[in-house]
């Protein structure tokens, strides 16, 4: 390197020092120190005592830990398809040839432009058992004894299913943008070959955008197990029952309310190593079902 | 000299900046060259308004020292966050339920060498209120305004309801015999939608639970603030003082055995149903300040706001009947005390303690406590402080907390978690998922082994601790 290609390194580098600095001190240490701290008793303010591997062995006895997987798994089993198929569904309307395509898409977009914490007061609402629009709908149309949504804990989990479908427009934007790449070839060829709106959705199109499904199921799956916002501003934390006591919900209340930062820490990294697990496995079932061009 | 070079030099000056904007500024000099003391408090609205009114009091009278109020919200998790950093404020306002969990962990200033010089001892307080500020004998903290609970009802209710607005229930019996007669249902008769008292259902009806509830005498989420449930109204008891957490103590399970009746009462979706109508606490939307519950345990702090958000309610208050046999006749009422603390690592903690000393000044306590429509933890009365007391059933209050029968929550470490598990066996028990037995008996297991861990970590730094805390003197 000559000087002159030094200095402009050194420049350069001088630039990205405020992000650089930024990534280390605030991501890069804490994520460092997360994995001393999980070994650690540590309250945050006294010194961190080394314990071994006692916070992990503490979360296989612990029953409120294991409420928390058991939450966070059952609500992705039913907010994580009803996501992914209802965008799918609604890109698929929105790609149709219809007049005002525009003003659709920007409509079904608008939600999730509405910050989270704003989206659950309006749900809040919705969802009220004795004064909400959806129970107030359903009864007059017949059901005389509508769900309790908000504090019942057997609805509870469905909905917050319901409400994690607001925010699903950027979803329905990247199936927007699958569903035009698919080849215009293919399509035709298929309707020459005499195949109904059906089977071209189910041979041609569903193939051609797999890769965007198998992408929007990752991110669904890294999401869903991190879901915090809707249950912390709708149920106050944990619920009735702790009914909806989220796995990351767990994790904020051992860390800030209760300050067992080494518990958290440590409960913070088997969330990691379920979402690797979880994300290894869908990549490996993937191979079957994902049709990448050229493949 | 070059531009690159220039530009080189700028960007870590830059750098430089930005973290110097995030240094500590040691000194604190105000404008005026006083020490400012800076005071973190939970309070916001007009809680936090009477306390700047001190403050500013105190600013005035003084050319040495200058308070700093900042209303701070999750003051105590910002408040351990900030210690831990090395960056507390001089002053927090805290809970007292704090205290055994923030001493414990090391956040906080042990005051006793301070209080001995300047001569402030616990018999100037009653005896309850002092006692919360201390843990395993030292004191870490002084009262500002203190609270106990009581039963506040609607006047207007009893009378609609045949009952004698003056005359609040002296009894569990009449409690109980009182809520049922002041809870009214909506219930479909020959076509119609009518809205009755329960008192007047038939047998069929009240067994059908057809019904949906319009107003409550009372409900049993409703304890008042300080406890997840009526334990203390049952004469529980939740810790053995030493070692031994007593979650499943008999008179706890009574309580909740209680509390569970009124779901087997009214149905458990007509209960829920009730409470779903209503919004949070401290606004117009509960149903004791919409009119829609006639009796509700709340505090001296009550008062304000049924003059904000309900002005045209009637109300009364007197002592909250308990169980039988429960107080040893005197009346029963749970205390909790909000104080001010100094923290551990304070930039200023001799000028922090004169501030602390200020407010415990009888006249000073008074100014507040009255502008919150509270009582002092102070023993001794001014003659002029129940005067012009803005709040009616002052003398209840205080009457209360000098009783016999008053208690305060457990002074646990572990509380917070403790109350919490103690909310969730109340949804168990209410929602009949599980008997009181059962909901209280996990609580305990849970509990203890939490507790467990805490004495353990405290029997590890419990020595080092007390010698830390003897050997603190900046004073």
């Amino acid at each position: 390197m000559t000087p002159g290609e030094r200095r402009r390194s050194l420049v350069g580098l001088a630039f990205v020092s405020p992000w650089l600095v930024g990534f280390l001190v605030f991501a890069c240490y804490p994520v460092c120190a997360s994995v001393y701290f999980s070994f650690c008793d540590y309250d945050v303010l006294s010194r961190p005592v080394w314990v071994g591997l006692l916070n992990y062995q503490d979360m296989l006895s612990d029953g409120v830990f294991w409420q928390s997987v058991r939450n966070t798994l059952v609500f992705n089993l039913m907010a994580l398809p009803l996501g992914l198929v209802s965008a799918l569904v609604l890109a698929l309307l929105l790609n149709q040839p219809v007049r005002m395509k525009g003003t659709f898409r920007a409509i079904y977009y608008l939600p999730s432009l509405v910050p989270a914490v704003a989206g659950a007061m309006v749900w809040l609402w919705i969802l009220n058992g004795r004064l909400g629009l959806l129970n107030q709908g359903l009864e007059a149309i017949g059901f005389s004894n509508p769900p309790q949504w908000l504090v019942d804990p057997a609805w509870t989990k469905p909905s917050l299913a319901l409400v994690s479908l607001w925010g699903c427009g950027n979803t329905v934007v990247i199936y927007l943008a699958a569903l035009q790449g698919v080849p215009q070839s293919l399509i035709e060829a298929s309707m020459i070959d005499g195949a109904s709106a059906w089977r071209r959705l189910i041979h041609v199109t569903l193939p051609a955008i797999s890769p965007v499904i198998y992408f929007n199921l990752l991110i669904g799956i890294i999401g869903g197990l991190q879901v915090f916002t809707s249950a912390f501003i709708m149920m106050g934390g944990a619920g009735p029952e702790r009914s909806v006591l989220f796995y990351a919900i767990y994790i904020y209340q051992n860390a800030f309310e209760y300050r067992h930062m080494g518990y958290a820490s440590a409960m913070a990294w088997m969330l990691c190593m379920l979402i690797l697990v979880l994300t290894l496995l869908a990549s490996r079932v993937s191979r079957r079902f994902v049709h990448y061009q050229g493949d | 000299m070059s531009a690159p070079r220039k530009r080189w030099l700028l960007a870590p000056a830059f750098l430089l900046a930005c973290l110097w904007g995030c240094a500590r500024h040691s000194g604190g000099g105000a404008a005026t060259g006083r020490i400012v003391v800076n005071y973190w408090e939970k309070w916001s609205g007009f809680e936090a308004d009477s306390m700047r009114a001190v403050i500013d009091d105190f600013n005035r009278s003084q050319n040495r020292i200058e308070v700093r109020f900042l209303s701070v919200s999750g003051v105590d998790t910002k408040l351990l966050l900030a210690t831990s950093s090395g960056h507390p404020p001089d002053i927090a306002g805290l809970w007292s339920e704090n205290i055994p969990d923030f001493s414990e962990k090391g956040a906080l200033t042990p005051l006793d060498g301070g209080l001995a010089k300047a001569g402030i001892g616990g018999d100037r307080y009653i005896p309850l209120f002092w006692d919360l500020c201390r843990h395993r004998g030292f004191t870490w903290g002084l009262p500002t305004t203190p609270g106990c609970v009581a039963l506040f009802y609607n006047k207007k209710l009893f009378r609609a309801a045949g009952l004698d607005p003056e005359r609040p229930p002296r009894t569990f019996a009449e409690f109980e015999d009182m809520s049922r007669r002041l809870t009214l249902v909506e219930i479909e008769r020959e076509g119609r939608r009518v809205r009755v008292s329960f008192e007047s259902l038939t047998p069929a009806e009240r067994a059908g639970r057809k019904y949906s509830l319009v107003q409550v005498g009372h409900l049993p989420q409703d304890a008042g603030m300080f406890l997840s449930g009526w334990g203390a109204w049952f004469g529980a008891r939740f810790f053995d003082g030493d070692r031994k957490i007593l979650a499943n103590d008999p008179g706890n399970i009574a309580a909740y055995e209680w509390m569970q009746g009124m779901s087997e009462t009214y149905g458990v979706e007509n209960l829920r149903g009730f409470i779903e109508g209503f919004g949070v606490s401290q606004s117009a939307q509960t149903p004791f300040l919409g009119g829609a519950e006639a009796m509700v345990v709340q505090g001296p702090w009550m008062p304000n706001f049924i003059s904000k958000f309900a002005p045209s309610l009637e109300w009364g208050a007197a002592a909250c009947p308990a169980a039988d046999g429960v107080g040893g006749g005197a009346p029963v009422t749970l205390a909790q005390c909000d104080v001010v603390v100094i923290p551990h690592g304070a930039e200023h903690p001799r000028e922090a303690f004169e501030f602390l000393c200020y407010l415990q000044r009888q006249d000073v306590s008074e100014k507040l406590a009255k502008s919150q429509q509270k009582f002092t933890a102070l023993r001794d009365v001014s003659p002029g402080f129940l005067v012009d007391h803005p709040n009616p059933a002052i003398r209840l209050f205080m009457d209360l907390s000098r009783s016999a029968g008053a208690r305060v929550v457990p002074r646990l470490p572990i509380w917070h978690e403790y109350d919490a598990e103690l909310a969730v066996a109340r949804e168990r028990v209410l929602n009949l998922r599980a008997t009181p037995t059962e909901a209280l008996a996990e609580v305990q297991e849970r509990v203890g082994w939490k507790f467990d861990r805490v004495m353990r970590r405290w029997d590890a730094v419990g020595v080092e601790r007390i010698s830390e805390w003897r050997a603190y003197d900046a004073w």
